[in-house]
């Protein structure tokens, strides 16, 4: 038999990923759960271990024993910010290429043996980060760190790889952005949005930009930037510190340091002078919608506090049914079909805070706009309420509990940390900093932030209907 | 650190196979165990004193219940002249019970950090529930108004049928949801599988509570009821609270009797629409969910275009030629119809090549079939990737409740890789001619005019 047995106990699947003693979450006599018993929660519980190998390689391990499955990830400090101008969608482009075989390894000898044992993989970039991931039953860790440790140093590629591999991120982009305008407006609105900073270049790249990228482009990028010393192996799961470092010192520890990629400095986001908005307008637009964007720190560059502050504020001001955009231009004034708020908290630099309204037939663009900008300065003006703030902190508390629930989004959330400028420690106290926010950090945040001038974006239909009603 | 902040980051997937197609698929019915020993998963089969059934995995670790549940009747139910009202009920369950307004309703499910939503497909209606252990009295008391006594207010109806119909309208300029709905439509011509489930702006815009009120009562009833639960509870402390929640819903529903229905074949449709890229859906008609071929043909479909990196259709559209970004095939074994669908998307000069090099792997399978190690591979990868489903408990009372209302039995969790093992070559040899020897796919193209 092939098949693996799991005994009830490691069935005992939950929403909280906790290794070590529960720490079960009381209510009060209305049901309310207590924001004290969540503000001790530590996101990935008691025993995440963070070491260094020689070599330069961290090792992050999050025990996490309910099935006897693990999640393996590399996280490479590099991702589409870090690209030299003219270069876009290289980052990308490597992470594609990065399935095509080894000196070692024939291509799709890896993914073959990953789908034998019934695994899971792949792999993404963003600006900040690139990672490279499985999902197996633990005896096969060994068997993933191997080739993971063996695609980090000895990559090979062809001409005959490399071309429809190109030719498949040029229909990656014609899927995610081309065909699609609301994608193909949110490029123009980067691009404003975070001037002199890269954010502002797409992560896939421009499209003329990505049709002259060649193999010789990607192996410089991976000369430089993949080596252990600018990676983080995380692996989650049922398994044990020590024997996940005795593996990935025979893995791992045997890629020699390839380069020194330095510090990533990179230009700041400028603000900017002078009205800022863009418009796309397009008769594949079924429903016009706003969005205003405004520049704020983000976990790694705000002073202590701030983006916890920010958090609390994103999920007041636009957080779902109750919050206060939703409130107002939805339910009270009935001009707006949707309308929330969100922040980017995880970035290596300056990030965003996004407000976004779409209007119900018959109600203009112009009104919605000035409507939900008068519920961001009634904010600015009157600060947010102590009962706002205690249902924010529970309601987020418990979202983070939620994203705890898949293993794989428990390492993707150190993986991102770990990438941006965070730390181990910071993931794992992130409960009990948003518990210490107070209504005044929420308004002097918001008056920090959002009274500076914001960036304007509308999508619109090729027509708007005269007699709308 | 929230959901949404997880969401907004822009991470770009190397490949997308599996999660755009698993979506569509119903993957529920590919849960099951991976469970082969004396230590199989204990599922326990609750009566509650007032006669309501459960499946019950009772689990200590973490002070949490998960609760999903099915009704059949989903939007086939929807009288014709009505279509999304199973859709729009969905939505509306928790926009105000009992005393509480729909923001009474709302403020309170935050207040309390439990998760309540309702959806509705083709042949169900699915609910699913969280809760923290420690107020479970007061979260299944949001449950029992919910279900038991919606307001239907005028006000959040009219939001809601706002927001029904801005997604009607986005459906429409969008490439992908557009070529779905062309090829429902072009499959079942006659009958409600063919028919939009979230409607039509004009049948929503008409649509009043008296409507709702009216679908509740076809659907919301006793008889068909399917629960499944996981978490911190008895099975003692559960019947008391399932009582409270179900046991005043009627014994029977009102369900109109749905007819069994081929698919058309061979037949192409192709919607113009200015894009870089052709959307291409396919579908043939395959097995339903009870029929001894089904498994053969699942694993036939895992090596044709399931979700591994080197199923045939990967290969041959993305690989080899680099056609297409996503590309797939998956089984939709419905109640009263089944499909074998896939699709891809490609640039426009290039769609018909796609479509050619499709067609070209289905003749492929029917006549020459998979190699000894493809089959060995699939079914190794199928039962190996079953551990990797049991991540959560919701996801856990989601599957409960599905097998039950697909009416499976308790013991297909256990059985379920038994099953996956049992195919042979000869089987899936069989399917493989029996699906497409002689049987043109149906086709929808989305984009700039084929060459």
């Amino acid at each position: 038999m092939t098949g693996r047995s799991l005994s009830l106990k490691a069935l005992a699947l939950s929403l909280v990923v906790f290794a070590g003693p529960i720490l079960p979450v009381t209510a009060d006599t209305t049901g309310k759960a207590s924001i004290e018993d969540f503000s001790k929660v530590r996101i990935g519980g008691a025993d995440v271990s963070e070491n260094t190998l020689e070599n330069g390689l961290k090792v992050i391990v999050i025990p996490d024993r309910r099935a006897p499955i693990v999640t393996h990830m590399v996280w490479y400090r590099v991702g589409g910010a870090d690209e030299e101008p003219g270069k876009s969608g290289l980052a990308h482009f490597l992470e594609h290429l990065m399935f095509k075989g080894t000196k070692n390894t024939p291509e799709g000898e890896f993914s073959q043996k990953v789908a034998e044992v019934g695994g899971q993989e792949n792999a993404f970039t963003s600006q900040d980060y690139t990672a490279y991931y499985q999902q197996v039953a633990k005896e096969h860790l060994e068997m993933v760190m191997g080739y993971e440790a063996d695609r980090m140093s000895n990559l090979v590629l062809t001409e005959k790889q490399v071309n429809p591999e190109r030719d498949v991120v040029l229909e990656e982009r014609s899927q995610r952005v081309d065909r699609n305008p609301s994608a193909r407006l949110s490029e123009t609105f980067d691009q404003v949005l975070f001037p002199n900073n890269p954010y502002g270049t797409p992560i896939i790249g421009w499209k003329n930009e990505i049709i002259s990228l060649n193999k010789d482009d990607a192996i410089a990028f991976y000369d430089k930037y993949y080596t252990p010393n600018n990676a983080i192996l995380i692996v989650a799961g049922d398994v044990e510190t020590d024997d996940v470092l005795k593996l990935a010192k025979k893995t791992y520890g045997k890629v020699e340091q390839r380069a020194e990629p330095g510090p990533r400095d990179r230009p700041k986001v400028q603000i900017v002078p002078g009205n800022r908005e863009v418009t796309l307008q397009s008769d594949q637009v079924a429903q016009p919608s706003l969005r205003h964007g405004w520049i704020v720190p983000s976990s790694t560059t705000a002073e202590a506090g701030e983006s916890e502050a920010l958090e609390v504020l994103s999920d007041i001001l636009g957080g779902g049914a109750n919050s206060r955009l939703y409130t107002k231009l939805v339910i009270e004034d009935q001009l707006a079909t949707s309308s929330g708020a969100w922040y980017q908290s995880t970035a290596l630099d300056d990030t965003r805070f996004m407000l976004y309204a779409s209007p119900k037939d018959g109600i203009e663009l112009d009104k919605l706009e000035d409507e939900a900008l008068a519920v961001v300065n009634n904010l600015l003006e009157n600060g947010v309420t102590a009962d706002e703030v205690e249902r924010s902190k529970r309601s987020m508390m418990a979202s983070a509990i939620y994203a705890q629930d898949k293993q794989d989004v428990l390492a993707r959330i150190f993986g991102t940390a770990m990438t941006t400028g965070g730390s181990v420690e910071e993931v794992q106290t992130w409960p009990a900093r948003i518990a210490k926010v107070t209504p005044e950090q929420v308004q002097a945040a918001a008056q920090k932030y959002l009274s500076q001038t914001s960036v304007a974006s509308y999508l619109l239909p090729a027509t708007t209907p005269e007699n709308a009603e | 650190m929230k959901t949404k902040a997880i969401y907004a980051t822009s991470a770009y997937a190397s490949r997308l196979t599996a999660s755009l197609f698993a979506l569509l698929a119903l993957s529920l019915l590919f849960f099951a165990s991976f469970v082969q020993s004396s230590q199989a998963i204990e599922i326990q089969e609750i009566r509650s004193p007032k006669g309501i059934t459960a499946w019950l995995v009772e689990d200590y670790t973490v002070p949490i219940i998960a609760l999903n549940f099915a009704f059949a009747g989903g939007s086939t139910q929807d009288p014709e002249e009505k279509l999304g009202v199973t859709s729009l009920l969905g939505t509306m369950l928790d926009e105000g019970a009992g005393d509480l307004d729909s923001q009474a309703f709302q403020g309170r499910l935050e207040d309390l950090t439990m998760t309540l939503s309702f959806n509705s497909g083709r042949d169900f209606f699915y609910g699913s529930f969280k809760s923290l252990q420690s107020n479970k009295d007061h979260t299944f008391e949001m449950l029992r108004l919910a279900l038991n006594e919606p307001r239907f207010d005028e006000v959040p109806l009219e939001r809601m049928k706002a927001q029904t119909i801005a997604g009607i309208r986005r459906g429409l300029k969008r490439p992908d949801a557009l070529a779905g709905m062309t090829l429902s439509k072009t499959l079942f011509p006659d009958h409600p599988y063919g028919r939009p489930s979230k409607g039509t702006e004009e049948t929503v815009s008409k649509l009043t509570a008296d409507d709702l009120k009216a679908q509740r009562a076809k659907i919301f009833a006793k008889d068909s009821l399917k629960i499944g639960v996981v978490g911190a509870i008895s099975a003692d402390e559960l019947g008391v609270l399932l009582d409270k929640v179900f046991a005043g819903l009627p014994e029977t529903g009102d369900l109109t009797q749905i007819a069994n229905v081929e698919p058309v074949t061979d037949k192409s449709v192709h919607v113009e629409f200015e894009s870089p890229q052709t959307s291409i859906q396919f579908a043939l008609p395959a097995y339903k969910r009870k029929d001894p071929k089904f498994m053969p043909s699942f694993v036939m479909n895992n090596i044709l275009g399931g979700g591994t990196f080197s199923s045939w259709l990967y290969n041959e559209v993305r690989e080899k030629r680099g056609l297409a970004y996503s590309v797939g095939s998956y089984l939709v074994p419905y109640q009263h119809t089944a499909l074998l669908m896939g699709g891809t998307g490609t640039r426009a000069d290039k769609a018909q090549e796609a479509i050619n090099i499709i067609e070209q792997q289905l003749v492929r399978m029917a006549q020459t079939g998979p190699t000894e190690k493809e089959l060995a591979d699939a079914k190794s990868y199928l039962t190996g990737s079953y551990a990797l489903n049991f991540d959560s408990s919701g996801s856990i009372a989601q599957q409960l409740a599905g097998i039950q209302a697909q009416g499976l039995g308790i013991d297909y969790i256990n059985k379920r890789n038994e099953m996956i093992e049992g195919v042979t070559m000869e089987g899936v040899r069989e399917v493989a001619r029996d699906l497409f020897d002689g049987v043109e796919p149906t086709i929808v193209t989305v984009g700039q005019p084929l060459n």
